[in-house]
């Protein structure tokens, strides 16, 4: 039998459009908006001025502070200006903007596809030049790796887990990743693995990629350690403490942090991104992004530069279909409808995702007739449906006791209610209300 | 069978007896002593239990009155000053004077005004709402218009006004108790002094965008352009990432700024119409007219 976590879960249809496209590099856009704040953290602070020529490559913006991640220019050619743009949040927020001018990069990086396996650096040495790379977590939570890898005084990570489990509905950017790029992709792994001076390697990859597992289990043979494990298609298997739990049976404390189990978990984007900018000098200004949706032409996996209008994708991708309802930044769990399609790609745009009208239209909410299917599927053992009623009745400290902070809003409740309650909206309203109220008490 | 009645009543009217004999020296024994200025004080006060004082209710606020010395930070802001010196009578202190408030909303981006660049189909709370981005239209910083602010008003003083989409404060409800103000993700709400015959002069904006782009997201929108800033005799205005700001406190009602405002966003209330003489420019005449109807607007909808 397959592993896969044991507490609820859903399975929503897959639709993987694009699963054996492959990655296309998409043309270098005119012009690119690079916000200062793609991770998680303190924003970046700019490091160059408007006027300036810059190269692909360079380093645009310092990260301020330790949780906090450098920013490198995706293209090369002249800053427009410093200023305030919309970005996928939804809010402006400080930008640089760059005019495009040819495309030079940095003489630093190495630009040939020739694989290089041989990795010498100290532990310290490899994390040093993961922080310079400004590599965050490509999952979609976009932490920087570089705080990831520095262990708090006293842990081990006896494991180090890869997440190529991509079990968001129509994203197959990580799908492509390990067809392609299976070999760099290993050597990323085994870098990680040295980092953290982890015992065992394990990837997780859901088994609906049956290629995918074989491809890499046939790289894994060469590696001492590495492990490909094939897992049972559950949603949402690839949130963290999901695949701990389905890998190595260990469950993360409430309010603790895998490290506390001894693991530490990547994604395998971010073990490709480790690669480049280990081995080739290549600091992050480029991802896969998945352009998907059931009306558009042409689905596709496309290399990106940071700070590409998402429209431009689009137009890639055969153009906005007629019926376009929602476009959405991510997958259709987790990700966010965007409000404009001039909102740049960040480090963290995993997928775009276009709705027809028929797919986005929400449904009139009715009044919860305790079926506890909310109960049975939340993958964290919760209560959403008490949790929605009291973030409602705006009852914060019962919210606290009763653990709102451990969801990790993977909108399973929403999407199994079939009273269609917007249970996630109202349980993520609680968790930023409870959150204000922990930092108040904290200062 | 008349003896069991009579047995029956006898033990009964002893057992009763005897526990109220208990329950009397136990009341005594335990009893909790309590000031009975609390029950005179929570009896002035205006028993609404809104939380504007910054208390779950009127009888925590009316304990904290009696355990203070001087009423440093307690004041109702519904009672105002009169129930405050009955307060202040009860307990034998000087009463502690402030001036009588009014909320006002930051924001005229009316449907007109701010054109709607998306839709919005989620949970319809302006809290929802405004976790999940800026809004439906180019402005992050106006208002959402989903009402929370109405649903936490306990005095009937906010209504939404659906032609404009948006609250609309009736000034003789409000009472300041500073609901609305919590309620808004968007911080819209400010409490300002009252003035005389409930005239009010403020910037109905606070878009913080450069000039141009604020004007493109609302035509209302304040665009930081200083003029007003530069024309005020009492310095009642300040100029902040790109947005003005008239102080209550400071503003004497001249009304010289609503003229010199190229879009609009000052709002006057409560005035009565401009003498000729000022009209004398088409420009400041145009500019009247607006504000005439703008204001006309505002009073019937509060009649309504």
């Amino acid at each position: 039998m397959l592993k896969t976590f044991t507490i609820g879960g859903i399975h929503p249809s897959e639709n993987k459009l694009t699963g054996h496209e492959h990655i296309v590099n998409l043309p270098v856009p005119d012009a690119v908006t690079i916000p200062l704040s793609m991770h998680l953290g303190v924003p970046a602070k700019a490091v160059v001025e408007k006027g300036e020529t810059i190269r692909t490559g360079q380093l645009i913006a310092k990260g301020n502070g330790f949780v906090s991640s450098h920013i490198h220019s995706s293209v090369s050619g002249k800053v427009l200006k410093i200023d305030k743009a919309i970005d996928a949040s939804g809010y402006k927020h400080d930008s640089i903007f760059i005019q495009v001018e040819g495309d030079e990069w940095d003489e630093t990086i190495d630009r040939s596809d020739e694989l290089n396996h041989r990795c010498s650096l100290s532990q310290k040495d490899i994390i040093q030049k993961i922080n310079a790379a400004g590599i965050v977590g490509m999952g979609g939570a976009t932490f920087p790796s570089h705080v990831k890898l520095s262990l708090p005084r006293g842990k081990k990570a006896r494991f180090l887990i890869i997440n190529g489990v991509e079990c968001e509905p129509f994203l197959t950017s990580d799908h492509a990743l390990m067809l392609e790029k299976g070999e760099e992709l290993m050597v990323g792994i085994s870098i990680l693995g040295k980092a953290l001076n982890a015992e065992k390697t394990l990837v997780g990859i859901e088994n609906n990629k049956p290629d995918a597992i074989e491809n890499l289990k046939k790289i894994a043979g060469k590696y001492k350690n590495i492990s490909i494990h094939a897992l049972k298609v559950k949603y949402p298997q690839g949130g963290e403490k999901q695949l701990i739990q389905a890998l190595i049976h260990r469950e993360v404390p409430s309010g603790g942090l895998p490290v506390d189990v001894g693991t530490v978990v990547f994604n395998v984007g971010t073990a490709y991104a480790v690669y480049e900018a280990v081995q080739k000098n290549k600091p992050l200004f480029e991802r896969i992004v998945t352009v998907t949706g059931k009306s558009l032409k042409k689905p596709s996996n496309f290399r990106v530069r940071i700070g590409t209008a998402v429209n431009e994708l689009i137009e890639a991708a055969g153009g906005m279909p007629q019926d376009t309802g929602k476009i959405i930044n991510g997958g259709p769990m987790m990700g966010k409808a965007l409000s404009s399609t001039f909102v740049p790609v960040t480090k963290g745009t995993s997928g775009i995702l276009i709705l027809n009208d028929r797919e986005a239209r929400r449904k009139a909410v009715e009044p919860c007739i305790r079926c506890a299917k909310c109960v049975s599927v939340c993958p964290m053992g919760m209560e959403p449906y008490l949790l929605m009623a009291l973030s409602e009745k705006q009852m914060f400290e019962r919210l606290e006791s009763d653990r709102v902070m451990d969801c990790i809003e993977c909108g399973s409740c929403s999407y199994i209610c079939p009273a269609n309650r917007p249970l996630l909206d109202y349980i993520r309203l609680g968790k930023s209300s409870v959150g204000k109220i922990i930092r108040t008490r904290k200062k | 069978m008349s003896m069991v009645i009579l047995y029956t009543i006898i033990s009964l009217s002893g057992l009763g007896t005897t526990a109220a004999i208990v329950l009397y020296f136990v009341a005594q024994k335990f009893k909790v002593k309590e000031d009975p200025r609390i029950d005179d004080v929570e009896g002035a006060l205006p028993g609404a239990n809104c939380g504007g004082c910054g208390f779950p209710g009127c009888r925590n606020f009316a304990e904290a009155c009696v355990k203070s010395d001087d009423f440093e930070g307690l004041y109702c802001p519904v009672g105002g000053n009169d129930t405050m010196s009955a307060v202040a009578a009860i307990l034998g202190r000087d009463a502690v004077e402030q001036d009588p408030r009014v909320a006002v909303l930051r924001c005229n981006g009316s449907c007109d005004a701010r054109p709607r660049t998306n839709n919005y189909d989620g949970t319809a709370t302006c809290a929802i709402a405004s976790a999940l981005y800026g809004g439906d239209t180019d402005c992050q910083y106006g208002c959402l218009g989903f009402g929370d602010c109405v649903e936490v008003c306990n005095f009937n003083a906010l209504a939404m006004d659906f032609t404009s989409g948006l609250p609309v404060v009736n000034d003789i409800n409000c009472t300041a108790c500073g609901a609305c103000v919590k309620a808004c993700p968007k911080d819209l709400f400010e409490l300002r002094k009252r003035a005389k015959k409930d005239r009010k002069i403020y910037v109905a904006c606070r878009n913080e965008d450069k000039g141009g782009i604020a004007k493109k997201s609302c035509s209302v929108a304040c665009i930081g352009c200083s003029k007003c800033f530069n024309v005020c005799p009492f310095e009642a205005i300040t100029m902040n990432n790109n947005l003005a700001f008239i102080d209550a406190d400071k503003c004497k009602l001249c009304r010289k700024c609503v003229l010199e405002c190229p879009t609009n966003s000052i709002i006057e209330i409560g005035f009565p119409p401009r003498k000729e003489k000022v009209e004398s420019t088409e420009k400041s005449n145009e500019n009247e007219e607006s504000k005439d109807t703008n204001s006309g607007e505002i009073i019937k909808n509060k009649e309504e």
